[in-house]
């Protein structure tokens, strides 16, 4: 089955307005240039938006689509606005996690929506500094984008953009404040003072993911009330969700919240026969069996119900022409090795995990029948980290452990299966191991 | 809402030698690598001297004793 690099679905009646972020991107093309966007849109006037905007965020219930789902309002008014420090917002475009195409999509096809929203949260915040931090292949066109509305003098504040390291990490919070402070992209200790009091420069800091910006920029312009029309009550809106193993290649699709992800895949329940499982929210996210799948909506509600996350919209189904151990084995070794070498548990705990999946996966007679091993390091690691990284492997590992057990259970009995040397289907990037050079000095 | 104090750690930071293990056992183990594994929970009155200790020896700084309102 094939489908274009890039779709949309529309739910409900016309007169819905879906899609909304995606609305005049073609499935293929460049990106929507100024003058089309603000034809399409209508001009934001930057200098109207105030810190009203934040009450109009809280009322629209936005939530942020970088993979925390906290509320937008909330971590605006958090920012600390009031002291002699203006602060400064990031747009978060960096995206480590490889199963996720979305913000590179938003950000190549229509930059303008992101750039709106950065200067709207600029504007809303008194900011004094707008960084858009995006993977060094996005950086040429967004200064492109960036230079169109110089010239416009449409942005109160001067936007700089700066290019985000590949690697899982370091969309993570603090590593973003790390890398535009000039030190090394990995997360460091924020325990005594988060980043919205002491991030970049020291200022109070706004990192949002630029999905989420995408959103504020349609918010600011058309209200709270044109933002709750679809969706459901409790979770309004719509989302963007990188959908793969479905179609020839990742598609990403935008959706209403609350859809059920049975409409979203339009797979009926026959239909799921022909997958072995499914993969929510990426490599730090958990699988589920594929009759789970059909009952899941597209909320984060829903997900964590499951033991799950909808992460930053990922939705991967896995065939049956793989082993399913074998993939999780490849991802627990890419998450591994984009550790950042800081922390004691998440270092030794991550390479420990690493070697048992890969038993598990290749050599299970080393595990001598039991399973138990790995679910032990899993209890082990959780919540032991500076940051969520090794949590999200050990949700990845224990629900693998779960859905595929009756794989687990076959391969500790009779050893690898015979599709152990099939083509790999979770995209795992060229890596270089972010803890690389730790090692290489440790080891002098 | 009440105090409450509890130990938080930088595991950026820790090199997992364990004084704090030593000085505070009632609320610290190590893990098989010898890293601090900490009960996060409220820290009771009685032991609020040893957990004190525990924060202040840690050669690295990276064990704080936190005090929240819940
Ligand atoms: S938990 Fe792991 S990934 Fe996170 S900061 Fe520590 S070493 Fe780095
Ligand atoms: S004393 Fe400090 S550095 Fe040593 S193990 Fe405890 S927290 Fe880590």
């Amino acid at each position: 089955m094939t489908a274009p690099a890039l779709t949309w679905h529309s739910h409900g009646a016309p007169g819905e307005q879906m899609p909304r972020l995606l609305a005049d991107v073609e499935p293929t093309g460049g990106a929507i240039a100024l003058d089309e966007h603000l034809e399409q849109w209508g001009v934001l006037d930057l200098r109207r938006v105030g810190v009203d905007l934040v009450d109009e965020l809280e009322a629209s219930g936005l939530v942020g689509h970088g993979g925390a789902w906290f509320p937008v309002a909330t971590k605006w008014r958090s920012i600390g606005t009031r002291g002699a420090r203006r602060p400064v917002v990031v747009a978060n475009g960096a995206e480590g996690e490889p199963a996720s195409s979305k913000d590179a999509l938003l950000l190549t096809r229509t930059p303008h929506l992101v750039l709106d929203g950065a200067s709207a949260a600029a504007a809303a915040l008194g900011a004094s500094r707008v960084v858009i931090y995006v993977p060094a292949r996005l950086t040429h066109g967004m200064e492109r984008a960036v230079e169109a509305r110089r010239r416009r003098g449409l942005d109160p504040v001067e936007m700089e953009v700066m290019s985000a390291p590949d690697a899982f990490i370091t969309g993570q919070e603090s590593a973003v404040v790390s890398a535009l402070d000039g030190r090394p992209a990995v997360p460091s200790f924020v325990g005594l003072q988060p980043v919205r009091v002491r991030g970049v420069a020291g200022r109070p800091t706004l990192v949002q993911n630029v999905e989420t910006l995408a959103h504020v920029a349609l918010i600011a312009r058309f209200g709270a009330q044109w933002f709750r029309a679809i969706g459901t009550e409790q979770f309004p809106g719509s989302m963007l969700v990188t959908l793969s193993g479905r179609y020839a290649g990742p598609v990403v699709m935008e959706a209403p919240l609350g859809l059920p992800l049975r409409d979203l895949l339009g797979l009926s329940r026959a239909a799921g026969n022909d997958y072995r499982g499914a993969l929510l929210g990426g490599y730090g996210g958990g699988w589920v069996s594929m009759p789970t799948l059909l009952e899941v909506d597209l909320t984060e509600a829903s997900a964590r119900m499951w033991n799950t996350t909808l992460g930053a919209g990922v939705v991967a189904l896995l065939p049956h022409s793989v082993c399913p151990l074998v993939e999780v084995a490849r991802v627990v070794r890419y998450m591994e090795r984009q550790q950042a070498g800081q922390c004691g548990p998440c270092v030794h705990g991550l390479a420990a995990l690493d070697e048992a999946v890969r038993c598990l996966a290749l050599q299970p007679a080393s595990l001598r029948g039991r399973v138990e091993p790995i679910l032990e390091l899993c209890a082990l690691i959780d919540g032991r980290g500076g940051c969520r990284h090794p949590d999200g492997v050990v949700r990845f590992v224990r629900s693998a452990c779960s859905v595929f057990g009756d794989e687990v259970a076959t391969h500790l009995r009779h050893g690898p299966c015979r599709l152990i040397d099939a083509a790999p289907v979770l995209p795992i990037p060229h890596f270089r191991s972010a803890h690389a050079a730790t090692d290489r000095t440790s080891s002098r | 809402m009440k105090r409450v104090v509890s130990l938080v750690i930088d595991r950026t930071t820790c090199d997992g030698r364990g004084l704090c293990a030593e000085l505070f056992p009632e609320r610290i183990e190590l893990d098989p690598w010898g890293y601090p594994i900490i009960d996060g929970d409220e820290i009771p009155r009685s032991l609020l001297d040893h957990a004190r200790r525990a924060a202040r020896s840690c050669p690295l700084l990276a064990l704080h004793l936190i005090e929240s309102r819940q």
